[in-house]
């Protein structure tokens, strides 16, 4: 089922057009990733999911029904460009922004602490905001945005301007959310946490939709005519007439090799080879990384 | 759920909580109370110090008795006395000084000396001129020997004070002064373009700090732009509201402790009892005018009949009108002030677009200066119809008396422009606060009023 949809969705400022029919369409309980090069029109569609700004046509639909202005309630948002009251304090700050998505102060305050403590963040409760680090204040906003436990979260950029340790916390924070019930949409260009997080995608360039899907198929699809061939201890396997090495080396007494096929021709006569060659642990297709595929269909349309 | 009251309370919290407002709302009241208290303090300190001065007159004996004790200074004739000896003298014998009058004063006028230690007070200085002037006036008719000189004196002397009387439909008269109502004018001009200029300002910056901050961005995904706006308009009007409040009450506060401990409470009882007789007396004058005037001290007169006019205004119409006009006016400029703020990235791009909004409120504070020298001037009318100027030079017409129409017209054309311009604050508000690294112009501006969704 559907949590959220939107379909052919276009917005132009002026004469500059910056979504072109696109739509895209989440999965409850998923993790679904916008991605696209700077200025693609990812941002434009997430204020148009946050209602910050109108389609000029299209389509937008929460949990089957036409979305509302009194949606906001129901869905979380982190900003690209992080925004607190620098003079404010953060404890004041994240009350004052639970209330604005509607909660009591009462509630605010016990919901607050929770995420405060598991983010490791009580200790800047009465700091001000141009006091923290800004990692320390992303933090912040992440607690904001999912304090009011919307059904819908939308982070843009979640990862920029973090450490490695705390990526890794807020990425399994991503993860527990989800396994709360939270379907999340993020934009990114970190096409690691892609792999890692996504279960969907959707690829935008210049304001149009140039790749969707599961993360796993689209990969599958990219493939090509890659494999990977794991033999145990270090194994000699050397090309002939129908393959190609690409890659290979050998660590912790296996020996891992990329080969790529050089016409079209059955799996079968590679794995003959490779029996032959040593003792075969795995032999998989070559998956390309997010990283790949998204230069590479950006580049063939460009 | 309405989330207003939530922004109210926070654009309101964060700026009373700042020490500059603490500081400022302590500071100016002990300013105003200055300003009010001390040309008071010195005046009454003139009088507080009584003064006794010697009057020595060289061989004759005209002027015995002729300057006149006043409150501050008693004049006491000496007969007989060495000048060069008092001259020595005359501080250790309690005098203040001595006044010396030689023979040759009919003719020469600077004949007369006071001689003291310190710079006499200029009232003395005028009442012992005029006192004698009187006197030697008097002599040098004597001298022409004219029948019942003294009878034709008494008829002569007039005393010329302009009553003036406002006169309404029903024919009733009050009594009014244009000193109160050119004071009244322009505190209420003033203040209008004081609070106006001061805490649109305020809302201006606000909303770029939020546009810069990018906090924007999520409170607009939890709130519409225009409650976003109308909150923080809100919240910073209840602050300058608030800040003149405690302004207010300070000040009258602060003014009242130091003139309790400065002056005696005897003399404000009898101030006050005196101003009541005499508003009484003043009363029967208007009357029956052109009757024989009972004896009043003419600085009495005057300090009554400025209380009579002040009590004479139309304090509830002055008040009713001064929120009304702080409030849309306040509303008008706040909402322009919110809209540039959100068509810009900093401060420094605001100056192009402050010039068109400080022109009218430049314009109207002058042709308010100009209204009280004749308020009834077409400038002056239709400046005060006019919305963007009427909150001034309205304020600065109604002490002088206005046509009823032309308030109401004035009220009614400010209430239709104050919510046309709100309204289009908000649509230019709603696209600018999302717009960055655009200079943005006029014609863009034009452009998103009329944006759609």
């Amino acid at each position: 089922m559907e949590l959220f949809e939107a379909k052919d969705v276009t917005k132009s400022f002026g004469s500059v057009v910056a979504l072109d029919k696109v739509s895209i369409s989440v999965p409850k309980q998923s993790i679904y990733g916008l991605l696209g090069p700077n200025g693609a029109g990812k941002t434009t569609l997430i204020r148009i999911i946050n209602q910050i700004t109108g389609p000029d046509s299209g389509e937008l639909f929460l949990n089957g029904r036409k979305l509302k202005p009194d949606d906001v309630a129901s869905i979380g948002y982190l900003p690209e460009e992080r925004g607190l009251y620098k003079k404010m304090k953060v404890g004041e700050q994240a009350l004052y922004f639970a209330q604005l998505k509607g909660l009591s102060h009462a509630e605010a305050m016990k919901r607050l602490k929770y995420w405060f403590k598991k983010l490791d963040i009580t200790d800047w409760w009465g700091k001000k905001v141009e006091e923290l680090s800004k990692g320390m204040q992303q933090k912040v906003q992440f607690a904001i945005t999912v304090l009011h436990e919307p059904d819908l979260l939308i982070f843009d950029e979640p990862f920029t301007g973090f450490d490695p340790v705390n990526a890794n916390i807020i990425k399994n924070e991503i993860l527990f959310l989800r396994e709360r019930g939270a379907t999340i949409i993020f934009s990114t260009h970190n096409m690691g946490s892609v792999e890692e997080l996504c279960d969907n995608i959707t690829l935008i360039n210049k304001s149009k939709t140039i790749l969707e899907g599961k993360v796993g198929e689209i990969r599958r699809q990219w493939a090509g005519n890659e494999y990977d061939i794991v033999f145990e201890g270090n194994t000699e396997f050397n090309e002939n007439g129908y393959f190609k090495i690409m890659n290979r080396q050998t660590e912790n007494n296996k020996t891992s090799v990329r080969i790529k096929t050089l016409s079209e021709m059955n799996t079968n006569e590679i794995l003959l080879a490779a029996v032959k060659a040593g003792k075969v642990i795995s032999f998989n297709p070559a998956l390309p990384s997010m990283n790949e595929i998204f230069i590479r269909v950006v580049e063939a349309q460009n | 759920m309405n989330k207003i009251p939530v922004i109210i309370k926070r654009e309101y919290l964060t700026r009373v909580r700042k020490k500059s407002f603490i500081i400022m709302t302590i500071l100016a009241p002990l300013l105003f109370a200055a300003i009010i208290i001390l040309p008071t303090l010195f005046m009454m300190n003139g009088t507080e110090d009584y003064k006794k001065i010697a009057v020595v007159e060289d061989r004759t004996d005209i002027f015995k008795g002729v300057i006149k004790n006043t409150k501050s200074a008693e004049f006491i004739y000496l007969e007989d006395e060495n000048i060069e000896e008092l001259k020595k003298t005359f501080e250790q014998k309690g005098y203040y000084g001595i006044l010396y009058i030689s023979p040759e004063i009919v003719n020469v006028p600077n004949a007369v000396q006071l001689i003291s230690r310190k710079q006499p007070p200029i009232g003395i200085l005028d009442h012992i001129e005029t006192s004698l002037e009187k006197e030697i006036e008097r002599q040098k008719l004597m001298n022409y020997n004219i029948e019942n000189l003294d009878e034709i004196m008494k008829n002569v002397t007039t005393r010329v004070s302009i009553q003036t009387i406002k006169i309404d439909d029903s024919g009733k008269v009050k009594e009014t002064s244009t000193g109160i109502a050119m004071a009244l004018a322009y505190i209420g001009g003033f203040l209008m373009y004081m609070l106006v200029f001061i805490f649109g300002a305020q809302v201006m910056r606000g909303v770029i700090e939020e546009k810069t901050n990018r906090v924007v961005e999520v409170i607009i995904s939890s709130v519409k732009p225009a409650q976003l706006m109308m909150g923080k308009i809100i919240g910073i009007a209840l602050v300058g509201l608030t800040q003149f409040l405690i302004w207010v009450v300070l000040t009258v506060g602060i003014a009242g402790v130091i003139r309790s401990a400065v002056f005696k409470k005897s003399d404000a009882t009898e101030m006050v009892q005196n101003v009541s007789k005499n508003v009484m007396s003043q009363d029967q004058q208007l009357q029956i005018p052109g009757q024989s005037q009972p004896e009043i001290d003419p600085a009495m007169a005057e300090f009554t009949k400025l209380f009579n006019s002040a009590m004479n205004q139309p304090w509830l119409l002055i008040i009713f009108s001064f929120i009304f006009y702080f409030i849309t006016g306040y509303l008008l400029y706040a909402s322009i002030f919110a809209a540039i703020g959100s068509a810009v990235d900093n401060e420094t791009e605001t100056q192009q677009f402050m010039l068109p909004i400080t022109i009218p409120i430049i314009l109207a504070l002058m042709v308010a200066m100009g209204t009280m020298q004749n308020p009834e001037s077409p400038l002056a009318f239709w400046f005060s119809l006019i919305p963007l100027t009427s909150p001034i030079v309205m304020m600065a017409r109604i002490p002088f008396g206005v046509p009823a129409w032309q308030l109401i017209l004035s009220m009614i054309l400010m209430l239709v422009t104050f919510i046309a311009f709100v309204w289009m604050a908000a649509k230019i508000y709603r696209t600018g606060i999302l717009m960055y690294g655009k200079k943005t112009s006029w014609k863009e501006m034009w452009k998103w009023l009329r944006y759609q969704g």
